[in-house]
């Protein structure tokens, strides 16, 4: 079952579409659902779905073929950070290797208090702010070099 | 150097995004001027041809030609999409137009929607910029409450409603019909064209795609004209254009400048190379498009038939900078990587072969490349390329072979030797491959 709130919130997705389209909304619905649960369960999936008027499926369909929903628990804190060549050439490799050392994580684990799970990332389109983290799929950080990656490390509480 | 630009540039000093701000750069003079004039159509639309303007999200298509594709008579819904879905590497100009200046995006895609006779449109944002997402529909709100968007636009029989669709981290959907599946609510796969989106498009109505900055320039070319738009550049390459650069250069960035201007001025702004070392190489539009060795480069201005004439493409402008440091074998496989982590896996010959080229040249930068494998890896990418729905595949493949074409010697010395032909100690000093010893 859905909250209320969230019902609310997928309510003001639906209206951006033509009446007849309420799938087109299923993308921020798992979004929505994903902020509020953690992570997207096959439960949660099904709740979308009946919600929507969708087949379970298309839902899991959509939920497996994008990059940012969770399939699966993370920590509190997701730090996926970009790899790709133009971050790469500009310290995003060094600030992935700084986060695992410090963590005493890989990417895809998740720290064993559940905090922080690290993920890595492709192009976010900041590749002149290299380099670049995404914390929780909501908040972009820009030149983490090692002091300004502690800094963020400690606000995560 | 100066303001060179309209859409960026325009913004600088306060830099507040907000309605009022824009109101007061004279924004929204452009839709107010066709609304109150009654400019006609095809006017408006002629425009856009004389001014040169091609598409700026890396095809490079004449916008003008694109909206007279639009059916005049249909009779139910049409739509209007921006194509704001940037995760090109190397470009990141989307998101600093939509920061600041995302009236200008607005006001480009209501003209839009007049001149085509739309509804509707939809802005659909790259998945990683959240703040950047909830700042656009703040900004739709304004216009809204100014009556810019909604019934009777103005005190005009003109209507249009705008709204901003959120992405979820697919490369793929910047691919605009695949753009056009996502905001369906389905997986992002391309459809198979024809018929093309100005026929059968968002939800099955006829559909124009225009990236971020294409709707940015159509204010100024309202405004100003066609034939003033175009000066600010070259013939058939109107108009200034964002570039964004990236990799070794002192000061990263985007730089708003003529189409046309040399490539070594852009490095210039840019700050030059990072150590004051020596230029290696350029991928010039993205990293799809073919890379340049250091002395093409050096000789090329950056607009659509230059860049083109040097075996390349303009792409989206972003010019991704690597210094002698760079492994070119490396730089190849991470780019490699991301074709085969982001094929849609729809056609065979891009998800089977996006994964053999991540494999060889992968197994290439750790010594175990065989002597075959360049002959292999150049009959893979002739097996992808044109033989797939979209163009992710050619994507792929480009990258793959203008490396081997002009770097081959690097990628012969690593199978020979199983090591980089670019040592160690020397990387580690600059390329961002290795730690810094």
């Amino acid at each position: 079952m859905l909250s209320q709130e969230s019902r609310n919130q997928i309510d003001r997705e639906t209206a951006k579409y033509p009446a007849e389209q309420k799938q087109s909304a299923v993308m921020a619905a798992l979004a929505i659902m994903q902020a509020e649960r953690g992570w997207l369960s096959t439960e949660t999936i099904g709740d979308v779905a009946a919600y929507l008027g969708m087949a379970p499926v298309a839902v899991y369909e959509v939920a497996s073929f994008y990059n940012m929903y969770d399939l699966a628990p993370v920590g509190k804190y997701k730090i996926t950070v970009c790899t790709n060549l133009p971050c790469a050439l500009s310290g995003g490799v060094h600030a992935a290797d700084y986060l695992k050392q410090k963590l005493g994580v890989d990417f895809n684990e998740t720290t064993t208090d559940g905090k922080f799970t690290l993920k890595e990332g492709e192009c976010m389109g900041a590749c002149g702010d290299a380099p670049v983290m995404l914390v929780n799929n909501v908040r972009m950080c820009s030149f983490m070099q090692p002091g300004q990656i502690d800094r963020l490390l400690e606000e995560c509480t | 150097m100066g303001a060179l630009g309209f859409i960026l540039d325009a913004t600088e000093g306060e830099r507040s995004w907000r309605l009022a701000e824009y109101v007061k750069r004279g924004g929204y003079g452009a839709l107010k001027k066709i609304i109150h004039e009654k400019i006609p159509v095809d006017q408006i639309v002629g425009e856009l041809k004389k001014s040169s303007l091609r598409g700026r999200g890396g095809a490079g298509f004449p916008t003008g030609l694109k909206w007279s594709f639009m059916p005049r008579q249909f009779p139910g819904a049409k739509y209007v999409v921006c194509n704001s879905d940037e995760g090109e590497p190397g470009t990141f100009k989307d998101r600093d137009i939509l920061r600041w200046n995302p009236h200008m995006v607005i006001e480009g895609m209501i003209i839009a929607g007049y001149a085509m006779g739309c509804q509707r449109g939809y802005n659909y944002i790259h998945g990683e910029i959240w703040e950047i997402y909830k700042r656009f529909e703040e900004a739709l709100e304004e216009a809204r409450a100014a009556n810019l968007l909604g019934n009777n636009i103005l005190g005009s029989d003109f209507s249009f409603e705008l709204q901003a669709h959120h992405g979820y981290g697919a490369y793929i959907c910047g691919e605009e019909t695949a753009l056009l599946e996502s905001i369906e609510g389905k997986k992002g796969q391309p459809r198979f064209k024809p018929p093309f989106p100005a026929s059968f498009g968002l939800y099955g109505k006829p559909t124009t795609i225009n990236n971020t900055e294409t709707f940015a320039s159509v204010p100024y070319i309202i405004n100003e004209g066609g034939d003033k738009f175009l000066e600010l550049g070259k013939p058939n390459n109107g108009g200034t254009k964002l570039f964004s650069v990236s990799g070794h250069v002192n000061r990263p960035g985007n730089f708003e400048v003529p189409m046309g201007t040399p490539f070594k001025d852009l490095l210039e702004m840019a700050g030059g190379m990072r150590g004051g070392r020596k230029l290696k190489a350029v991928i010039p539009g993205g990293s799809s498009a073919p890379v340049l060795p250091a002395d093409i480069m050096m000789e090329c201005t950056l607009d659509f038939d230059s860049i083109a004439k040097a075996g390349s493409m303009l792409g989206s402008g972003a010019v991704i900078v690597m210094d002698e440091t760079t492994c070119m074998v490396r730089a190849l496989e991470r780019l490699s990587y991301f074709y085969f982590e982001e094929s849609c896996g729809q056609c065979t010959p891009c998800r089977e072969g996006t994964g053999w080229l991540y494999r060889v040249v992968h197994r290439i930068e750790h010594g175990e490349g065989r002597p075959e494998d360049l002959d292999l890896l150049n009959s893979v990418t002739d097996n992808i390329m044109g033989r797939t729905i979209c163009a992710l595949g050619d994507a792929a493949s480009m990258p793959v072979k203008s490396f081997i074409k002009h770097f081959g010697a690097e990628f012969e010395y690593h199978i020979q030797n199983k090591k980089c032909l670019v040592p160690e100690d020397v990387q580690r000093t600059g390329s961002g491959f290795f730690k810094a010893a």
